[in-house]
């Protein structure tokens, strides 16, 4: 069975009434070069990819928004950054401007050491963003409670965090992200934390509707290299999700029947 | 004097069009967006909009990120 044939056999992946052919987002920080970025998009067919907003700098080459039109990727912008409500209210609110979507990534941060995210100040800022229109995507801890009050204030998604940004830690907690994914009525989306394949292979295992991954693609020796491996572990992991995995149990169960076992005792002299 | 991302500059009365020029922007550029005081200024308004003495604008672009 080729990949190719996957999309048409599973449920597609919908968001805020927007149907996603790639359960894979893609996250454009970390890339060295916009070539890269453009390879590993198309290695990921990602059509969502996430984008920040920045001080304007009258040296930067090459025009990052031109790269990603010509990659036909719809933009998700972000609120990195922002540490609380307001300013992340906002940020989405110039990027509504910047970008023409109302699309965001939202992220409200506690501290620089950890990024992890403000509950708070995100509850807040999720709350007014939903209220001025926006389809909101919450970057959130692995929480379920908290995962469930973004749901309930009237987030598109819930995005919990495998492990803190860029940290490549994998999921610390498959337990509450199985907790997250049992409970919501909208699409979980393991955010932050894949370090590698099968980090995103776990996460659609764990029944996540998706994955958003930058740093493990961005930062790996060969990016576009690692961007295949990690939408082949999506789709690998959505699999076996669907195809629902055995219990695991303490001891061995033979596979091979014990029944019609031939009798090679010697004779006795 | 104003601040335009951070920097003194003797421009007040400059409308928000003009410095964006300024910032090598052209006009109406796609994945631009503008806040003075920390409130977004509507593209629509940029070539109304003048920058008073002591205001704070930022103008901010598409940067790779998240």
């Amino acid at each position: 069975m080729s990949t190719e044939q996957i999309p048409v056999t599973d449920t597609p992946f919908e968001v805020a009434g927007r149907t996603l052919r790639s359960r894979l987002i893609l996250g454009t920080g970390g890339f060295k070069r916009l070539e890269t970025l453009a390879e590993a998009i198309r290695a990921t067919r990602a059509e969502l990819v996430t984008i920040a907003l920045r001080r304007i700098d009258p040296q930067a080459r090459g025009s990052l928004t031109d790269v990603l039109d010509e990659c036909g990727v719809e933009l998700l912008p972000n609120t990195a950054g922002c540490f609380t409500a307001r300013d992340a209210v906002v940020t989405a609110r110039l990027a509504r401007e910047a970008f023409g979507t109302d699309w965001v990534k939202l992220e409200v941060i506690g501290d620089d050491r950890t990024l992890l995210p403000d509950a708070p100040e995100l509850l807040l800022a999720a709350e007014e963003l939903v209220a001025d229109g926006f389809t909101v995507l919450p970057y959130t801890n692995d929480a379920p409670i908290l995962a469930r009050r973004l749901e309930d204030v009237g987030c598109a998604a819930v995005m919990p965090l495998g492990s803190p940004i860029g940290s490549g830690m994998g999921i610390r907690n498959p337990y509450n992200i199985s907790l997250i994914v049992e409970r919501a009525n909208v699409p979980v989306i393991l955010d932050a934390g894949v370090g590698t394949a099968s980090d995103a292979a776990l996460a659609m295992e764990l029944g996540c509707d998706g994955v958003l991954c930058a740093s493990a693609i961005a930062r790996a020796h060969d990016p576009v290299a690692m961007a295949h491996a990690i939408r082949a572990a999506v789709e690998a992991g959505r699999l076996a999700r669907g195809a629902g995995r055995i219990p695991r149990r303490l001891h061995a169960e033979a596979s091979t029947p014990d029944e019609g076992l031939a009798d090679l005792t010697p004779p006795v002299r | 004097m104003i601040f335009l991302n951070g920097e003194p500059r003797e421009r007040a009365g400059a409308t928000i069009s003009e410095l964006l020029v300024e910032l090598g922007v052209e006009a109406r550029a796609r994945g631009v967006a503008v806040a003075v005081d920390g409130e977004v200024v509507p593209r629509a308004e940029w070539d109304a909009r003048r920058v008073n003495e002591g205001e704070r604008v930022e103008a901010l672009s598409a940067m790779q990120g998240g």
